[in-house]
């Protein structure tokens, strides 16, 4: 089995938000949600980078470390799931996750918050494969199908990779020494404790 | 004319020096950063690296309404995992287990303190208002700290008990529980506050009740105004723990509208830690509020207590009260 994962290659990124776009629509999340962004950093000085962050399917994910009714998961594919049957909405997941992935729809009072809601690498949840019921909850399931996350196949620049870890990471190393520079896939050190160098 | 033919020919020397001069430039400038392919654009590039360790957060500029959003990496989310994983289960079992067990070995040994003498007269403690103060705060903080362990000693005990499914569903009510009843515990400490504060003000006799222990190893009883220093304590852990449990907890109940992800995570390490030492605190309260002490349990439940027990354990309080008021009646009828 594969080992799921996303690369963002940061000197390609446009910032033209068609990952986000794409993720909403295919999944038909719900407003107030992102289950994907980009975030620019150094916005408008020199050396500016945009980086479309997601879940990034943690090897040991905190987030599942935290919950206090174990609600998540991880498939064959090594992709981070959960079950929104068991989520209480607690929010530690947000707490502890590196990069902010965990979204809740805000319902009822104070600040309460709803059952959690994040990527799924497109691969939906703990239901049946390609059902209705799936769908509603966790969007589609193209793992199942046979495609890559959507976001990933959108992308125009091809800056955002998704697939297995080895392969995109092949990918990204010719990259970066076809021209000569690379900024490093973000986020690696931290969800899977090993890096890129080109 | 002639300007013409000068201008034309002054034009083509400077493209032929364009021409010649350019990729010469540009060499020298791949040289420099050894890249195959051209300038370098990543020279001035951020690194992700370099941002860590300068701000242990990377943070940028989203374009969703969720400002919280720009920030895109923040890698002490480990750090609150390791607390809340790690540290916390350990902290909260040591010191609930530990009070157990401290109460158990008291009552084994001293046993069960008794009333030396009744004298068949009552004398008011706590009037209704203060009464119900007590109780609803009583009520909502044993409420509270049930779901609240139940946030990291749940999946760990109650769950191979009763399923995921089960302890899913429970955990849900739980959590409206806990987020509800917040609100009469914080009214409670404030009534607290108004109630009782005045009484609770260190006062001449309180170094010597703690020097005399308050008694409880002795038959002692160390003179006491309205409130010894044992219960003032009590008192200011309740109040002072109670304030920070309900500002971080205000916090939670209203994610990010005062705090950032740090703020958050700082909030729950308050009020974590904060909960569980008054976990351990009230403990103590309630054993020698009913089993650890004869006559003490009435002071909450009727209100009014045996006026020797009160003589024996609050004299100065039992003195300025036979002064001010008629507080003091026969329990039953009078023999004459």
């Amino acid at each position: 089995m594969a080992r799921m994962k996303f690369l963002c290659d940061a000197d390609r990124c446009i910032e033209c938000n068609a990952c986000v776009t794409a993720c909403k629509n295919e999944h038909d999340v719900p407003w107030g949600i992102n289950r994907r962004r980009v975030v620019t950093i150094n916005d408008g000085k020199p050396g500016e980078r945009s980086v479309s962050m997601a879940c990034m399917h943690c090897t040991d994910a905190p987030c599942a470390a935290v919950c206090p009714v174990d609600c998540f998961y991880t498939t064959a594919d090594a992709v981070v799931l959960h079950s929104k049957d068991l989520c209480i909405g607690c929010g530690y997941c947000f707490y502890a996750c590196p990069f902010g992935a965990p979204q809740y729809p805000r319902v009822g009072n104070f600040g309460s918050r709803g059952k959690m809601d994040k990527c799924t690498f497109c691969a939906g949840g703990p239901e049946p494969d390609d059902t209705a019921v799936e769908y509603v909850k966790y969007g589609a399931n193209r793992l199942a199908q046979g495609k890559l996350p959507l976001c990933a196949e959108m992308c125009s620049t091809k800056s955002l990779l998704a697939g297995d870890g080895e392969i995109i990471a092949t990918i990204y190393k010719e990259r970066v020494k076809q021209r000569g520079y690379g900024s490093g896939a973000w986020g690696w050190q931290t969800a899977y404790r090993e890096t890129i160098t080109g | 004319m002639r300007i013409q033919q000068f201008l034309y020919l002054f034009a083509a020397l400077i493209l032929a020096i364009g021409i010649v001069s350019g990729p010469v430039g540009a060499q020298n400038q791949a040289g420099m950063s050894q890249s195959d392919t051209g300038s370098n654009p990543t020279a001035q590039a951020v690194s992700e690296q370099k941002l860590l360790q300068e701000l242990d957060r990377i943070q940028g500029r989203v374009t969703i309404p969720d400002r919280k959003s720009g920030v895109l990496q923040q890698p002490e989310g480990r750090e609150y995992r390791a607390f809340h994983e790690g540290a916390l289960p350990w902290i909260a079992g040591i010191l609930i287990l530990g009070m157990l067990l401290v109460l158990a070995v008291f009552y084994m040994v001293r046993g069960r303190i008794r009333m030396d003498v009744h004298s068949g007269q009552k004398i008011l403690r706590f009037n209704v208002l203060e009464r119900f103060t007590h109780w609803m705060t009583a009520t909502a903080f044993i409420v509270l700290a049930i779901t609240g362990v139940n946030y990291f000693f749940g999946k760990r005990l109650l769950m191979p008990l009763i399923g995921a499914d089960a302890f899913a569903t429970w955990s849900h009510w739980a959590k409206l529980a806990h987020n509800f009843i917040a609100w009469p515990f914080m009214l409670g400490l404030l009534l607290m506050v108004v109630l009782w504060i005045r009484d609770n003000i260190p006062d001449r006799y309180d170094a010597a009740w703690l020097r005399a222990g308050g008694g409880f190893f002795n038959n002692a009883h160390p003179p006491a105004a309205r409130f010894n220093a044992g219960q003032k304590l009590v008192f200011w852990s309740v109040i002072l723990g109670g304030l920070a449990i309900s500002a971080s907890g205000l916090m939670m109940l209203f994610p990010f509208q005062f705090a950032n992800i740090a703020g958050m995570q700082i909030a729950q390490y308050v009020h974590a830690i904060a909960a569980v030492v008054l976990i351990a605190v009230i403990l103590g309260h309630i054993y020698i509020g009913t089993l650890g002490m004869e006559g003490a349990y009435e002071a909450m439940g009727t209100g009014e207590v045996d006026l020797a027990w009160a003589k024996e354990h609050h004299s100065a309080w039992v003195e300025g009260e036979k002064v001010s008021s008629a507080s003091v009646r026969p329990s039953a009828t009078p023999a004459e």
